[in-house]
Protein backbone atom coordinates (compact mmCIF):
# COMPACT_ATOMS: atom_id res chain seq x y z
CA UNK A 1 0.00 0.00 0.00
CA UNK A 2 1.43 3.29 -1.11
CA UNK A 3 0.89 6.71 0.43
CA UNK A 4 -1.18 9.25 -1.45
CA UNK A 5 0.24 12.66 -2.30
CA UNK A 6 -2.51 14.05 -0.11
CA UNK A 7 -1.05 12.20 2.85
CA UNK A 8 2.39 13.54 2.06
CA UNK A 9 1.17 17.13 1.91
CA UNK A 10 -0.71 16.61 5.13
CA UNK A 11 2.48 15.31 6.74
CA UNK A 12 4.54 18.22 5.41
CA UNK A 13 1.97 20.61 6.82
CA UNK A 14 2.06 18.87 10.21
CA UNK A 15 5.83 18.99 10.33
CA UNK A 16 5.95 22.67 9.42
CA UNK A 17 3.23 23.40 11.96
CA UNK A 18 5.04 21.56 14.76
CA UNK A 19 8.42 23.03 13.87
CA UNK A 20 7.06 26.56 13.44
CA UNK A 21 5.02 26.75 16.62
CA UNK A 22 7.62 24.91 18.73
CA UNK A 23 10.38 27.14 17.40
CA UNK A 24 8.52 30.29 18.42
CA UNK A 25 7.88 29.07 21.95
CA UNK A 26 11.29 27.42 22.35
CA UNK A 27 12.96 30.67 21.30
CA UNK A 28 10.80 32.66 23.68
CA UNK A 29 12.05 30.39 26.45
CA UNK A 30 15.58 29.74 25.21
CA UNK A 31 16.61 33.30 24.37
CA UNK A 32 16.06 34.76 27.84
CA UNK A 33 17.55 31.66 29.45
CA UNK A 34 20.62 31.87 27.22
CA UNK A 35 21.02 35.55 28.08
CA UNK A 36 20.62 34.76 31.78
CA UNK A 37 23.26 32.02 31.52
CA UNK A 38 25.69 34.61 30.20
CA UNK A 39 24.97 37.67 32.31
CA UNK A 40 24.66 35.88 35.66
CA UNK A 41 27.98 34.10 35.40
CA UNK A 42 30.93 35.18 37.50
CA UNK A 43 32.30 38.56 36.58
CA UNK A 44 29.49 39.40 34.16
CA UNK A 45 27.12 42.37 34.26
CA UNK A 46 24.47 40.74 36.47
CA UNK A 47 26.62 38.23 38.31
CA UNK A 48 24.31 36.03 40.36
CA UNK A 49 25.71 32.78 41.63
CA UNK A 50 22.30 31.50 42.78
CA UNK A 51 20.54 31.90 39.45
CA UNK A 52 23.48 30.60 37.45
CA UNK A 53 24.09 27.54 39.60
CA UNK A 54 20.40 26.55 39.50
CA UNK A 55 19.82 27.27 35.81
CA UNK A 56 22.95 25.60 34.51
CA UNK A 57 22.28 22.04 35.80
CA UNK A 58 18.55 22.21 35.00
CA UNK A 59 19.39 22.91 31.38
CA UNK A 60 21.93 20.09 31.38
CA UNK A 61 19.40 17.62 32.79
CA UNK A 62 16.72 18.59 30.27
CA UNK A 63 19.24 18.28 27.49
CA UNK A 64 20.34 14.81 28.51
CA UNK A 65 16.87 13.24 28.44
CA UNK A 66 16.30 11.49 25.08
CA UNK A 67 13.39 13.09 23.28
CA UNK A 68 11.35 9.91 23.01
CA UNK A 69 11.51 9.51 26.84
CA UNK A 70 10.70 13.17 27.45
CA UNK A 71 7.75 12.88 25.09
CA UNK A 72 6.18 10.15 27.18
CA UNK A 73 7.37 11.31 30.59
CA UNK A 74 5.65 14.68 30.45
CA UNK A 75 2.31 13.44 29.16
CA UNK A 76 0.46 14.57 32.33
CA UNK A 77 2.00 18.03 32.00
CA UNK A 78 1.07 18.17 28.34
CA UNK A 79 -2.53 17.23 29.13
CA UNK A 80 -2.64 19.94 31.79
CA UNK A 81 -1.33 22.53 29.39
CA UNK A 82 -3.20 21.83 26.14
CA UNK A 83 -6.03 19.59 27.36
CA UNK A 84 -4.89 16.53 25.41
CA UNK A 85 -1.85 14.33 25.23
CA UNK A 86 -2.45 13.11 21.71
CA UNK A 87 -2.16 14.86 18.36
CA UNK A 88 -0.03 17.41 16.59
CA UNK A 89 -0.68 20.19 19.10
CA UNK A 90 0.12 17.85 22.00
CA UNK A 91 3.48 17.08 20.40
CA UNK A 92 4.40 20.73 20.52
CA UNK A 93 4.70 20.79 24.34
CA UNK A 94 7.55 18.23 24.58
CA UNK A 95 9.16 19.72 21.46
CA UNK A 96 9.31 23.10 23.19
CA UNK A 97 10.66 21.65 26.41
CA UNK A 98 13.26 19.70 24.44
CA UNK A 99 14.36 22.55 22.20
CA UNK A 100 14.17 25.47 24.66
CA UNK A 101 17.23 24.42 26.68
CA UNK A 102 19.07 23.57 23.47
CA UNK A 103 18.45 27.07 22.16
CA UNK A 104 19.51 28.49 25.54
CA UNK A 105 22.88 26.76 25.20
CA UNK A 106 23.35 27.87 21.59
CA UNK A 107 22.46 31.47 22.46
CA UNK A 108 24.80 31.31 25.45
CA UNK A 109 27.66 30.20 23.21
CA UNK A 110 26.95 32.97 20.72
CA UNK A 111 26.77 35.69 23.35
CA UNK A 112 30.00 34.51 24.97
CA UNK A 113 31.77 35.39 21.70
CA UNK A 114 31.37 39.08 22.52
CA UNK A 115 34.70 40.59 23.46
CA UNK A 116 34.89 41.57 27.13
CA UNK A 117 36.23 44.94 25.97
CA UNK A 118 32.89 45.78 24.33
CA UNK A 119 31.10 45.22 27.63
CA UNK A 120 33.71 47.27 29.43
CA UNK A 121 33.22 50.11 26.95
CA UNK A 122 29.46 49.90 27.49
CA UNK A 123 29.88 50.02 31.26
CA UNK A 124 32.24 52.96 30.95
CA UNK A 125 29.50 54.79 28.99
CA UNK A 126 27.12 54.22 31.87
CA UNK A 127 24.89 51.74 30.02
CA UNK A 128 22.33 49.87 32.12
CA UNK A 129 22.43 46.05 32.10
CA UNK A 130 19.39 45.97 29.80
CA UNK A 131 21.05 48.45 27.45
CA UNK A 132 24.18 46.32 27.45
CA UNK A 133 22.14 43.26 26.49
CA UNK A 134 19.98 44.86 23.81
CA UNK A 135 22.30 47.50 22.39
CA UNK A 136 25.65 45.72 22.65
CA UNK A 137 25.49 41.94 23.19
CA UNK A 138 22.63 41.08 20.86
CA UNK A 139 23.51 43.39 17.94
CA UNK A 140 27.13 42.24 18.06
CA UNK A 141 26.14 38.56 17.81
CA UNK A 142 23.01 38.79 15.69
CA UNK A 143 24.54 36.86 12.79
CA UNK A 144 25.68 34.12 15.10
CA UNK A 145 22.29 34.09 16.87
CA UNK A 146 20.53 33.56 13.53
CA UNK A 147 22.80 30.59 12.82
CA UNK A 148 22.03 29.21 16.29
CA UNK A 149 18.31 29.40 15.65
CA UNK A 150 18.88 27.75 12.26
CA UNK A 151 20.68 24.87 13.94
CA UNK A 152 17.89 24.59 16.50
CA UNK A 153 15.26 24.51 13.73
CA UNK A 154 16.99 21.63 12.01
CA UNK A 155 17.25 19.82 15.33
CA UNK A 156 13.51 20.35 15.75
CA UNK A 157 12.78 18.75 12.39
CA UNK A 158 14.66 15.68 13.55
CA UNK A 159 12.76 15.58 16.82
CA UNK A 160 9.37 15.87 15.10
CA UNK A 161 10.02 12.47 13.52
CA UNK A 162 9.36 10.97 16.93
CA UNK A 163 6.17 12.95 17.41
CA UNK A 164 4.33 10.04 15.83
CA UNK A 165 4.61 8.33 19.21
CA UNK A 166 1.91 10.67 20.52
CA UNK A 167 0.01 10.83 17.24
CA UNK A 168 1.63 14.05 16.15
CA UNK A 169 1.98 12.99 12.54
CA UNK A 170 4.48 14.70 10.27
CA UNK A 171 6.95 13.55 7.64
CA UNK A 172 9.05 11.49 10.01
CA UNK A 173 5.98 9.65 11.24
CA UNK A 174 4.99 8.94 7.64
CA UNK A 175 8.43 7.50 6.95
CA UNK A 176 8.24 5.21 9.98
CA UNK A 177 4.64 4.00 9.66
CA UNK A 178 4.46 3.62 5.87
CA UNK A 179 8.04 3.39 4.75
CA UNK A 180 9.63 1.36 7.52
CA UNK A 181 6.82 -0.66 9.03
CA UNK A 182 5.11 -1.43 5.69
CA UNK A 183 8.27 -1.82 3.64
CA UNK A 184 7.44 1.01 1.23
CA UNK A 185 10.80 2.01 -0.20
CA UNK A 186 9.26 4.72 -2.32
CA UNK A 187 7.76 6.36 0.78
CA UNK A 188 11.14 6.30 2.53
CA UNK A 189 12.84 7.84 -0.50
CA UNK A 190 10.12 10.45 -0.91
CA UNK A 191 10.14 11.49 2.74
CA UNK A 192 13.92 11.59 2.88
CA UNK A 193 13.98 13.81 -0.20
CA UNK A 194 11.42 16.11 1.35
CA UNK A 195 13.44 16.30 4.58
CA UNK A 196 16.69 16.96 2.71
CA UNK A 197 15.05 19.77 0.75
CA UNK A 198 13.56 21.20 3.95
CA UNK A 199 16.83 21.09 5.89
CA UNK A 200 18.81 22.47 2.95
CA UNK A 201 16.31 25.24 2.50
CA UNK A 202 16.32 26.27 6.13
CA UNK A 203 20.11 26.10 6.38
CA UNK A 204 20.73 28.24 3.32
CA UNK A 205 18.06 30.70 4.43
CA UNK A 206 19.79 30.96 7.80
CA UNK A 207 23.21 31.32 6.19
CA UNK A 208 22.03 33.99 3.84
CA UNK A 209 20.38 35.94 6.63
CA UNK A 210 23.45 35.68 8.85
CA UNK A 211 25.67 36.77 5.98
CA UNK A 212 23.47 39.73 5.32
CA UNK A 213 23.63 40.73 8.96
CA UNK A 214 27.39 40.34 8.99
CA UNK A 215 27.70 42.10 5.61
CA UNK A 216 30.23 39.56 4.32
CA UNK B 1 53.18 75.39 5.95
CA UNK B 2 56.40 75.45 7.95
CA UNK B 3 55.75 78.99 9.11
CA UNK B 4 52.29 78.06 10.25
CA UNK B 5 53.66 75.04 11.99
CA UNK B 6 56.26 77.10 13.78
CA UNK B 7 53.73 79.63 14.98
CA UNK B 8 51.56 76.81 16.13
CA UNK B 9 54.39 75.15 18.03
CA UNK B 10 55.53 78.34 19.71
CA UNK B 11 51.95 79.08 20.70
CA UNK B 12 51.69 75.70 22.23
CA UNK B 13 54.98 76.16 24.02
CA UNK B 14 53.65 79.32 25.57
CA UNK B 15 50.54 77.53 26.65
CA UNK B 16 52.59 74.79 28.25
CA UNK B 17 54.70 77.36 30.05
CA UNK B 18 51.66 79.25 31.26
CA UNK B 19 50.06 76.11 32.45
CA UNK B 20 53.11 75.08 34.36
CA UNK B 21 53.24 78.27 36.32
CA UNK B 22 49.54 78.95 36.82
CA UNK B 23 48.84 78.10 40.44
CA UNK B 24 46.88 77.01 42.35
CA UNK B 25 45.11 74.41 40.28
CA UNK B 26 41.82 72.66 40.70
CA UNK B 27 41.95 69.03 41.76
CA UNK B 28 40.20 66.83 39.23
CA UNK B 29 40.92 63.25 40.27
CA UNK B 30 42.33 62.31 43.64
CA UNK B 31 43.46 58.84 44.59
CA UNK B 32 43.82 58.48 48.35
CA UNK B 33 45.49 55.32 49.65
CA UNK B 34 43.73 53.27 46.99
CA UNK B 35 44.08 49.54 47.44
CA UNK B 36 42.71 46.79 45.28
CA UNK B 37 42.93 43.09 45.99
CA UNK B 38 41.83 40.33 43.64
CA UNK B 39 41.27 36.75 44.49
CA UNK B 40 42.55 34.38 41.88
CA UNK B 41 42.72 30.64 42.36
CA UNK B 42 42.64 30.94 46.16
CA UNK B 43 45.48 33.45 46.13
CA UNK B 44 45.06 37.10 46.99
CA UNK B 45 46.70 39.38 44.48
CA UNK B 46 47.34 42.95 45.53
CA UNK B 47 47.01 44.97 42.35
CA UNK B 48 47.14 48.33 44.11
CA UNK B 49 48.90 48.79 47.42
CA UNK B 50 47.90 52.23 48.60
CA UNK B 51 48.18 54.61 45.69
CA UNK B 52 47.94 58.32 46.36
CA UNK B 53 47.95 60.66 43.38
CA UNK B 54 46.35 63.92 42.37
CA UNK B 55 45.43 64.79 38.81
CA UNK B 56 44.76 68.47 38.35
CA UNK B 57 42.30 70.09 36.00
CA UNK B 58 43.79 70.48 32.53
CA UNK B 59 46.54 67.94 33.13
CA UNK B 60 47.61 65.33 30.67
CA UNK B 61 48.68 62.96 33.36
CA UNK B 62 50.58 59.86 32.36
CA UNK B 63 50.96 56.73 34.43
CA UNK B 64 53.75 54.54 33.18
CA UNK B 65 54.77 51.07 34.24
CA UNK B 66 55.42 47.58 32.98
CA UNK B 67 52.49 45.22 32.52
CA UNK B 68 51.28 43.96 35.87
CA UNK B 69 52.30 47.16 37.65
CA UNK B 70 48.66 47.91 38.43
CA UNK B 71 48.23 50.94 36.20
CA UNK B 72 45.31 49.48 34.32
CA UNK B 73 43.51 48.69 37.59
CA UNK B 74 44.24 52.21 38.83
CA UNK B 75 42.73 53.76 35.71
CA UNK B 76 39.59 51.65 36.11
CA UNK B 77 38.99 52.84 39.66
CA UNK B 78 38.26 56.31 38.26
CA UNK B 79 34.99 55.20 36.66
CA UNK B 80 34.59 52.30 39.07
CA UNK B 81 35.01 49.60 36.45
CA UNK B 82 37.10 48.38 39.37
CA UNK B 83 35.94 49.20 42.87
CA UNK B 84 38.80 49.90 45.27
CA UNK B 85 39.05 47.41 48.14
CA UNK B 86 39.93 50.33 50.37
CA UNK B 87 40.85 53.96 50.00
CA UNK B 88 38.95 56.58 48.05
CA UNK B 89 38.86 57.96 44.55
CA UNK B 90 37.51 61.47 44.40
CA UNK B 91 36.39 62.83 41.05
CA UNK B 92 35.40 66.50 40.92
CA UNK B 93 35.15 66.51 44.69
CA UNK B 94 32.83 63.51 44.82
CA UNK B 95 33.67 60.11 46.25
CA UNK B 96 32.14 57.91 43.57
CA UNK B 97 31.88 54.85 45.83
CA UNK B 98 29.19 56.64 47.85
CA UNK B 99 26.95 57.28 44.84
CA UNK B 100 23.87 55.28 43.93
CA UNK B 101 23.92 53.21 40.75
CA UNK B 102 21.85 55.82 38.90
CA UNK B 103 24.01 58.70 40.09
CA UNK B 104 27.12 56.78 39.09
CA UNK B 105 25.74 56.29 35.59
CA UNK B 106 25.30 60.02 35.25
CA UNK B 107 28.83 60.67 36.46
CA UNK B 108 30.15 58.17 33.91
CA UNK B 109 28.82 60.38 31.12
CA UNK B 110 31.35 62.92 32.33
CA UNK B 111 34.21 60.44 32.05
CA UNK B 112 35.08 59.27 28.54
CA UNK B 113 37.29 56.25 28.01
CA UNK B 114 39.38 54.94 25.13
CA UNK B 115 40.99 51.54 24.84
CA UNK B 116 44.00 49.79 23.37
CA UNK B 117 41.76 47.47 21.35
CA UNK B 118 39.33 50.33 20.51
CA UNK B 119 36.31 48.24 21.58
CA UNK B 120 34.05 49.46 18.81
CA UNK B 121 30.86 47.68 17.89
CA UNK B 122 31.68 45.76 14.70
CA UNK B 123 28.02 45.54 13.79
CA UNK B 124 27.52 49.32 13.80
CA UNK B 125 28.71 52.03 11.47
CA UNK B 126 31.17 54.69 12.56
CA UNK B 127 28.23 57.07 12.96
CA UNK B 128 26.28 54.63 15.10
CA UNK B 129 29.32 53.88 17.25
CA UNK B 130 29.91 57.53 18.01
CA UNK B 131 26.18 58.07 18.59
CA UNK B 132 25.90 55.17 21.04
CA UNK B 133 26.60 57.06 24.30
CA UNK B 134 24.00 59.65 23.27
CA UNK B 135 21.39 57.03 22.37
CA UNK B 136 21.84 55.44 25.79
CA UNK B 137 20.62 58.65 27.38
CA UNK B 138 17.70 59.13 24.96
CA UNK B 139 19.16 62.18 23.26
CA UNK B 140 16.86 63.67 20.55
CA UNK B 141 17.75 62.44 17.08
CA UNK B 142 18.54 65.89 15.73
CA UNK B 143 20.98 66.62 18.55
CA UNK B 144 22.65 63.26 17.96
CA UNK B 145 23.03 64.01 14.24
CA UNK B 146 24.67 67.35 14.87
CA UNK B 147 26.91 66.20 17.69
CA UNK B 148 28.19 63.14 15.82
CA UNK B 149 28.85 65.19 12.69
CA UNK B 150 30.79 67.72 14.75
CA UNK B 151 32.84 65.01 16.47
CA UNK B 152 33.62 63.16 13.25
CA UNK B 153 34.83 66.37 11.74
CA UNK B 154 36.95 67.05 14.86
CA UNK B 155 38.69 63.66 14.54
CA UNK B 156 38.93 63.98 10.75
CA UNK B 157 36.61 61.14 9.79
CA UNK B 158 33.61 62.95 8.33
CA UNK B 159 33.86 60.87 5.17
CA UNK B 160 33.78 57.57 7.10
CA UNK B 161 30.42 58.02 8.86
CA UNK B 162 28.83 55.14 6.96
CA UNK B 163 31.85 52.82 7.13
CA UNK B 164 32.07 49.88 9.45
CA UNK B 165 34.99 49.47 11.89
CA UNK B 166 36.46 46.52 9.98
CA UNK B 167 36.92 48.84 6.99
CA UNK B 168 39.12 51.20 9.00
CA UNK B 169 42.81 51.24 9.90
CA UNK B 170 43.90 51.04 13.53
CA UNK B 171 44.47 54.76 13.73
CA UNK B 172 41.05 55.49 12.26
CA UNK B 173 39.45 53.10 14.73
CA UNK B 174 41.07 54.93 17.60
CA UNK B 175 39.79 58.21 16.19
CA UNK B 176 36.30 56.74 16.26
CA UNK B 177 36.99 55.62 19.83
CA UNK B 178 38.00 59.15 20.75
CA UNK B 179 34.95 60.67 19.06
CA UNK B 180 32.72 58.21 20.91
CA UNK B 181 34.40 59.01 24.22
CA UNK B 182 33.76 62.70 23.64
CA UNK B 183 30.12 62.31 22.61
CA UNK B 184 28.65 63.11 26.01
CA UNK B 185 30.90 66.15 26.50
CA UNK B 186 32.99 64.70 29.32
CA UNK B 187 35.47 66.70 31.37
CA UNK B 188 37.76 63.71 31.88
CA UNK B 189 39.19 61.29 29.34
CA UNK B 190 40.71 58.00 30.48
CA UNK B 191 43.11 56.47 28.02
CA UNK B 192 44.00 52.81 28.43
CA UNK B 193 47.14 52.22 26.34
CA UNK B 194 45.36 53.98 23.48
CA UNK B 195 48.37 53.96 21.17
CA UNK B 196 49.96 50.66 22.13
CA UNK B 197 48.43 48.78 19.21
CA UNK B 198 49.47 51.44 16.68
CA UNK B 199 52.59 52.01 14.63
CA UNK B 200 54.85 54.98 15.51
CA UNK B 201 53.46 57.36 12.90
CA UNK B 202 49.87 56.62 13.78
CA UNK B 203 50.76 56.89 17.46
CA UNK B 204 52.06 60.37 16.84
CA UNK B 205 48.89 61.48 15.05
CA UNK B 206 46.68 60.06 17.80
CA UNK B 207 48.79 61.83 20.43
CA UNK B 208 48.40 65.06 18.49
CA UNK B 209 44.65 64.51 18.51
CA UNK B 210 44.66 63.89 22.27
CA UNK B 211 46.59 67.12 22.73
CA UNK B 212 43.83 68.92 20.82
CA UNK B 213 41.20 67.20 22.95
CA UNK B 214 43.00 68.55 26.00
CA UNK B 215 43.38 72.08 24.68
CA UNK B 216 40.27 72.68 22.60
CA UNK B 217 37.75 70.93 24.81
CA UNK B 218 39.65 71.57 28.03
CA UNK B 219 39.45 67.91 28.96
CA UNK B 220 41.68 66.49 31.67
CA UNK B 221 43.38 63.34 30.40
CA UNK B 222 44.58 60.48 32.55
CA UNK B 223 46.47 57.98 30.47
CA UNK B 224 48.30 54.79 31.16
CA UNK B 225 51.06 53.52 28.93
CA UNK B 226 54.19 51.45 28.92
CA UNK B 227 55.83 53.70 26.35
CA UNK B 228 57.92 56.56 27.71
CA UNK B 229 57.70 58.15 24.29
CA UNK B 230 53.99 58.79 24.86
CA UNK B 231 54.74 60.50 28.18
CA UNK B 232 57.46 62.55 26.53
CA UNK B 233 55.22 63.63 23.66
CA UNK B 234 52.14 64.89 25.46
CA UNK B 235 52.09 64.53 29.23
CA UNK B 236 52.82 67.37 31.61
CA UNK B 237 52.81 65.19 34.69
CA UNK B 238 53.79 61.58 35.17
CA UNK B 239 53.71 58.83 37.76
CA UNK B 240 55.80 55.67 37.59
CA UNK B 241 54.14 52.56 38.92
CA UNK B 242 55.72 49.33 40.01
CA UNK B 243 54.22 46.36 41.86
CA UNK B 244 51.02 48.21 42.71
CA UNK B 245 52.61 51.35 44.07
CA UNK B 246 53.64 54.72 42.70
CA UNK B 247 57.41 54.82 43.02
CA UNK B 248 57.90 58.26 41.58
CA UNK B 249 55.79 61.16 40.35
CA UNK B 250 56.14 64.73 39.26
CA UNK B 251 56.49 67.08 36.32
CA UNK B 252 57.59 65.26 33.19
CA UNK B 253 60.54 67.62 32.68
CA UNK B 254 61.78 67.02 36.21
CA UNK B 255 61.55 63.30 35.82
CA UNK B 256 63.48 63.37 32.57
CA UNK B 257 66.09 65.60 34.13
CA UNK B 258 66.39 63.89 37.49
CA UNK B 259 64.82 60.46 37.63
CA UNK B 260 65.00 59.27 41.23
CA UNK B 261 64.35 55.56 40.92
CA UNK B 262 65.92 52.82 38.85
CA UNK B 263 62.59 52.19 37.09
CA UNK B 264 62.18 55.83 36.16
CA UNK B 265 65.79 55.97 34.97
CA UNK B 266 65.19 52.99 32.74
CA UNK B 267 62.07 54.53 31.25
CA UNK B 268 63.92 57.79 30.59
CA UNK B 269 66.74 55.84 28.96
CA UNK B 270 64.24 54.14 26.68
CA UNK B 271 63.64 57.44 24.86
CA UNK B 272 66.81 59.38 25.59
CA UNK B 273 69.97 57.48 25.06
CA UNK B 274 72.50 58.11 27.77
CA UNK B 275 74.70 55.07 27.63
CA UNK B 276 78.29 55.77 26.70
CA UNK B 277 79.10 54.89 23.09
CA UNK B 278 82.18 52.71 22.42
CA UNK B 279 83.84 55.57 20.56
CA UNK B 280 84.01 57.48 23.83
CA UNK B 281 85.94 54.69 25.48
CA UNK B 282 88.32 54.65 22.56
CA UNK B 283 88.91 58.37 23.05
CA UNK B 284 89.37 57.74 26.74
CA UNK B 285 92.06 55.15 26.07
CA UNK B 286 93.89 57.57 23.79
CA UNK B 287 93.73 60.57 26.10
CA UNK B 288 96.83 59.60 28.18
CA UNK B 289 96.11 61.86 31.09
CA UNK B 290 96.13 65.05 29.03
CA UNK B 291 92.37 65.27 29.08
CA UNK B 292 89.30 64.09 30.92
CA UNK B 293 85.92 63.05 29.68
CA UNK B 294 82.70 64.28 31.23
CA UNK B 295 79.09 63.47 30.71
CA UNK B 296 76.75 66.45 31.04
CA UNK B 297 72.97 66.23 31.36
CA UNK B 298 71.07 69.41 30.87
CA UNK B 299 67.54 70.75 30.68
CA UNK B 300 66.56 74.10 29.28
CA UNK B 301 67.33 76.61 26.59
CA UNK B 302 70.64 78.07 27.63
CA UNK B 303 72.30 75.41 29.67
CA UNK B 304 74.07 72.67 27.76
CA UNK B 305 75.77 74.25 24.78
CA UNK B 306 76.40 77.47 26.66
CA UNK B 307 78.26 75.73 29.44
CA UNK B 308 80.49 74.03 26.93
CA UNK B 309 81.31 77.22 25.06
CA UNK B 310 81.99 79.07 28.32
CA UNK B 311 84.39 76.35 29.42
CA UNK B 312 86.29 76.75 26.17
CA UNK B 313 86.34 80.54 26.49
CA UNK B 314 87.05 81.05 30.15
CA UNK B 315 89.64 78.38 30.80
CA UNK B 316 92.82 77.31 29.14
CA UNK B 317 91.20 74.18 27.86
CA UNK B 318 90.24 72.52 24.60
CA UNK B 319 86.78 71.13 24.48
CA UNK B 320 85.78 68.37 22.08
CA UNK B 321 82.27 67.19 21.75
CA UNK B 322 82.41 63.38 21.61
CA UNK B 323 78.75 62.59 21.71
CA UNK B 324 75.54 64.55 21.89
CA UNK B 325 71.88 63.72 22.08
CA UNK B 326 69.46 66.58 22.33
CA UNK B 327 65.72 66.26 22.15
CA UNK B 328 62.82 68.46 22.99
CA UNK B 329 60.38 67.99 25.82
CA UNK B 330 57.33 70.22 25.65
CA UNK B 331 59.34 72.85 23.84
CA UNK B 332 62.29 72.67 26.19
CA UNK B 333 65.60 71.29 24.94
CA UNK B 334 66.80 68.37 26.93
CA UNK B 335 69.95 66.44 26.39
CA UNK B 336 73.02 64.52 27.17
CA UNK B 337 76.52 65.44 25.99
CA UNK B 338 79.86 63.80 26.36
CA UNK B 339 82.79 66.18 26.09
CA UNK B 340 86.50 65.78 26.29
CA UNK B 341 88.29 68.60 28.08
CA UNK B 342 92.00 68.89 27.45
CA UNK B 343 94.58 71.06 29.17
CA UNK B 344 96.65 71.18 32.33
CA UNK B 345 95.15 69.28 35.22
CA UNK B 346 94.69 72.53 37.16
CA UNK B 347 92.73 74.06 34.27
CA UNK B 348 90.66 70.95 33.85
CA UNK B 349 89.86 70.96 37.58
CA UNK B 350 88.81 74.61 37.40
CA UNK B 351 86.66 73.91 34.37
CA UNK B 352 85.04 70.98 36.13
CA UNK B 353 84.32 73.14 39.15
CA UNK B 354 82.73 75.75 36.91
CA UNK B 355 80.49 73.19 35.21
CA UNK B 356 79.36 71.87 38.55
CA UNK B 357 78.13 75.33 39.50
CA UNK B 358 75.93 75.53 36.43
CA UNK B 359 72.42 74.23 36.13
CA UNK B 360 73.52 70.85 34.75
CA UNK B 361 74.44 67.45 36.04
CA UNK B 362 78.00 66.44 35.31
CA UNK B 363 79.99 63.33 35.98
CA UNK B 364 83.42 62.18 34.99
CA UNK B 365 83.76 59.10 32.85
CA UNK B 366 86.76 56.97 33.56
Amino acid sequence: MEVSSEQIWQAVYQTLYMVGVSLVFATLIGLPLGILLVVTRKGHILENQAIFSILNPIINVLRSVPFIILLVAIIPFTRLLVGTSIGTTAAIVPLVIYTGPYIARLIENSLLEVNAGIIEAAEAMGATPLQIIFRFLIPETLGSLVLSITTATIGLIGATAMAGAVGGGGIGDLAITYGYQRFSTITIVATVIILVVLVQGIQSLGNRLARKIRRK
Amino acid sequence: MSLLEQTDTSLRQNEVQEQRYALPKEKKIEFLQVEKKFESGGKIIEALKGVTLTVEKGDIFGVIGFSGAGKSTLLRTVNLLERPTSGTVIVDGKDLTTLSVAQLRRVKKDIGMIFQQFNLLESKTVFENVAMPLLLSQTPKKVVQERVAELLSFVGLSDKAKSFPDELSGGQKQRVGIARALATNPSILLSDEATSALDPQTTESILELLKRVNKEYNITILMITHEMNVIKEICNRVAVMEHGTVVEQGEVLDMFAHPQTETARNFVKSVIRDDIPPSVYKALANSRGQSKIYQIHFVGENSGQQVVSQVAKQFQTQVHMLFGNISELQGVPFGNMIVEIGGSSADIARAYQYIQQQNVTVKEIS
